[in-house]
């Protein structure tokens, strides 16, 4: 029943696919291409999802510009993600990369190109030829607007495909059965404010990251973790949430992302004296060294009192070097942002920068196959049947501890594509829906049926700024068990406070309000996975940095954190550390 | 500028009669921000009103609305320099659902209609298809579309004929395609594009470069096009 007393409609379909971001459109595609019925469910327009602000580019080892290979691109993920990666997903990664990025430029993505007709490609941060050799030029760009290229192309794909699309549909909650099925989801017509069942034999979870846990962020006002939230409820734990990368490259005081594009076109860091900092830092790498380490690097110059402009509060990119040409054809959507928010040219001066959230390594933890995966009777690894995550909100692991700039298209797109596969044959054998409980709605249905009651004199925007900063100051990019402490009892007391909030607009149509609510209590769940995670971890591994934990410690941390909302209980598991069909990368010390 | 006025157009179907304009002051702006910052502000002091935004950067085109008449992405247009009281309104042309958010379904069919995919009849190649820099550089200005419907929406061709006549931001994803030296479906585009609406209600009356927020220029691409078919058709 809905709060009308109403029945609560229900649409059946093969699959639900929950977000329409690169990973959700690459899975539903093949999905769609299989004549398996399909349903995507995104809060915005397709086109809106945060996969379009994506700017410099994805990882392939084509070797268009430099000699390359995958094996070598999965040394370097491997490296990049301090060990913390799962080494068989990410040698699948990587061989797959080529391949994918071929088919997407063949979907009509327009990657900019050689002269020879090529497909450009650029060098960026933690990539090398050789195992650790020279820098390798392995990103695949589209200018600086690689994501927008590349959403636009998958959502026409998609349209080709006849696809169908639930645009501005919220999804409040996974709905399960008593054997633990996932059976498909409550979602909420946005326009309408009516809930609304959709079954599936299967769900897929593609809902982006949270970056909207922190105060100054690279992130859309969308990415509030929703889909983790749902997992969380639903009884999943979430992986490795302690690892959320720092952007060393966003605009100082605001946010907004600055491409590594930018470094990688040539770019370089300077701090108050003018002195190329990253030099001491990763004397081979310099600016193109990780981005954990960038932003260390960068935060720490800022704490020494090297930090430039009046208050010392950040640092200087110069661009300057590279000429009007290359800054107009390779770092054009930079230029412009750079103007309308700086109104700085950056032909002719540096920019501010200081590093910002942007990325969520950790997830619902998944297999290589998209399949959620969750401690059982069998093992800490067994398969949620009907439910699958790809991208960010997922974690398979490839980034480990730390991702590398180019593979979060690429992660994307592989997954995507690889849950479609995995999906389409699960279907075969899968003929038809389970039955659904009236029961399992229930849950979802009193979560929405929360903000209709009066309580309390909170509000959503006041309680969703003042969790911003708890977490910018207690879950940051240095950390210690004080400060840590603090921010979980912090966050707690924060997500009291959130039963005490009262919605003044109560109306059904286009609820704003409502929707940032249920947004809120995404980001309040979400937080506490990572700053609790993040407590518990004793070493410094990726971005994840303790100052009073120094050390990366293979011997007690080489392990996945896992992290239960039911009383916050914190559980680990192996890394994979064995590939298909190579030899394992063993942990090494960490230098660039 | 600290202190600020807006005059906001705000309708919610369930509790009012009809359209009205309220007047909000904020406080606390200051040089650099932007009209959604502003809004912000003035969702938290009133928490009623509905606008669409996300990426806060002019990629993601959520935020297109009419700005002291002029259609722009309210995350990309500086407060500074509005004239005051700052009138803002939906984007003129299309249904209001409610307050600042209008019902796009019209505008995403003109975009559909033009089959905004890439189609090659070859058997796809297991590499990429080559494309030179000269014939990649064809697409920009093309291919930057946000489909944020400011151009479209100040179309008076488009606001006659939203069902007939498809808008410039379909026109330009026509020409984007018909502009790929990988696409092999020109002539089924252009025989698409002719009758007395779809394309030739274009009256080069040039709003919708004025206010695209990317720069892009679709009057361009709609003479480009209708050059296409002149070549076509001799």
């Amino acid at each position: 029943m809905n709060a009308r007393g109403q029945e609560v409609e229900r649409r059946r379909f093969d699959t639900l696919v929950i977000g329409a971001g690169g990973g959700g459109l690459r899975a539903a595609l093949q999905l769609a291409q299989a004549d398996a019925s399909v349903a995507v469910v995104s809060k915005v327009f397709p086109t809106r999802s945060h996969t379009v602000a994506a700017q410099g580019g994805m990882n392939a080892a084509l070797a268009n510009v430099l000699p390359d290979n995958w094996h070598w691109h999965m040394y370097d993920t491997v490296k990049g993600g301090d060990w913390l990666g799962d080494q068989d997903a990410i040698e699948y990664m990587c061989r797959a990369a080529a391949r994918l990025v071929i088919e997407l430029e063949h979907f009509g993505v327009p990657f900019s190109r050689l002269d020879n007709g090529k497909i450009y490609q650029r060098p960026f941060g933690g990539q090398s030829q050789n195992f650790g050799g020279e820098q390798a030029a392995r990103t695949c760009a589209a200018a600086d607007r690689t994501g927008h290229a590349i959403l636009h192309a998958l959502y026409q794909q998609n349209i080709r495909a006849r696809t169908h699309f639930f645009d501005e549909y919220f999804a409040l909650d996974l709905l399960k059965d008593r054997e633990g099925y996932i059976l498909g989801a409550l979602v909420l017509c946005i326009e309408t404010g009516e809930p609304l069942v959709i079954e599936a034999k299967t769900t897929l979870l593609a809902t982006g990251g949270a970056g909207q846990l922190y105060r100054t962020n690279t992130n859309a006002h969308i990415n509030t973790g929703d889909g983790m939230a749902m997992a969380l409820r639903a009884g999943i734990p979430l992986q490795d949430m302690e690892f959320v990368q720092f952007h060393p490259t966003g605009i100082a005081g605001k946010g907004m992302l600055i491409s590594e594009a930018a470094r990688g076109e040539g770019g370089y860091l300077v701090n108050r004296e003018g002195e190329r900092f990253m030099e001491r830092y990763a004397p081979h790498a310099k600016d193109l060294a990780s981005r954990d380490v960038v932003s260390r690097a960068i935060a720490t110059e800022v704490r020494e009192g090297r930090g430039c402009g009046p208050e010392g509060d950040h640092v200087l990119l110069r661009l300057e070097h590279l000429g009007a040409d290359v800054i107009h054809q390779r770092l054009p959507g930079i230029q412009s942002m750079v103007g309308t928010f700086l109104r700085i040219d950056p032909v002719t001066a540096p920019v501010p920068v200081f590093p910002t959230c942007h990325y969520t390594m950790g997830g619902i933890p998944t297999n290589r196959f998209g399949q959620v995966v969750a401690p059982e009777r069998q093992g800490p690894e067994e398969p949620v049947i009907g439910l699958y995550a790809v991208g960010e909100c997922a974690c398979v692991s490839v980034h480990g501890a730390n991702r590398l700039g180019g593979n979060s298209l690429l992660d994307i797109v592989v997954f995507g594509r690889a849950a479609g596969n995995h999906i389409i044959e699960y279907l075969k054998e899968a003929r038809y829906h389970r039955p659904l409980d009236p029961e399992s709605i229930e849950q979802p249905l009193a979560r929405l049926a929360r903000w209709d009651e009066r309580r309390g004199g909170e509000t959503v925007s006041g309680l969703r700024s003042e969790l911003q900063r708890v977490m910018e100051r207690h879950c940051g990019v240095f950390r210690t068990e004080e400060v840590l402490q603090q921010g979980v009892l912090e966050v707690r007391e924060l997500e009291r406070r959130l039963q005490q909030v009262t919605l003044s607009d109560r109306s059904r149509v286009f609820n704003t309000a409502r929707i940032e609510a249920l947004e809120l209590e995404n980001l309040m769940d979400v937080a506490l996975a990572a700053v609790s995670s993040a407590l518990a971890r004793r070493e410094s591994r990726g971005a994840h940095s303790r100052i009073d934990y120094p050390r990366r410690d293979d011997e007690h941390w080489l392990k996945h954190s896992l992290y239960f909302r039911d009383g916050g209980a914190l559980d680990y598991k192996p890394v994979r550390m064995k590939p298909r069909t190579v030899e394992p990368f063993p942990p090494q010390p960490r230098v660039y | 500028m600290e202190r600020m006025r807006f005059s906001v157009y705000r309708y919610n179907p369930e509790t009012d009669a009809g359209p009205s304009m309220r007047d909000y002051e904020v406080d606390g702006l200051a040089p650099g921000m932007m009209l959604l910052d502003a809004l912000a502000r003035i969702k938290a002091q009133d928490e009623t009103l509905s606008y669409r935004h996300s990426c806060g950067e002019g990629v993601c085109g959520s935020d297109g609305m009419n700005i002291n008449g002029r259609n722009g992405l309210a995350c990309i247009t500086p407060l500074e320099g509005l004239g005051q009281p700052v009138e803002v309104r939906p984007l003129p042309g299309l249904p209001v659902i409610r307050d600042l958010v209008v019902d796009m379904e019209q505008f995403y069919r003109q975009y559909r209609a033009v089959k905004p995919y890439l189609i090659n009849h070859d058997p796809s190649p297991e590499v990429e298809f080559r494309q030179s820099p000269a014939e990649r550089e064809r697409l920009d200005g093309l291919y930057e579309c946000v489909l944020c419907a400011c151009c479209s929406t100040a179309c008076p061709s488009f606001w006659w004929n939203p069902d007939k006549f498809l808008g410039p931001a379909a026109l330009l994803q026509a020409r984007r395609f018909l502009a790929d030296s990988r696409d092999q479906a020109t002539e089924e585009r252009l025989d698409g594009l002719e009758d007395a609406y779809k394309l030739f209600r274009c009256h080069t009356i040039m709003n919708c470069v004025q206010v695209c927020p990317k720069g892009l220029n679709p009057t361009r691409a709609i003479g480009e096009i209708k050059q296409m078919m002149l070549k076509q058709f001799i």
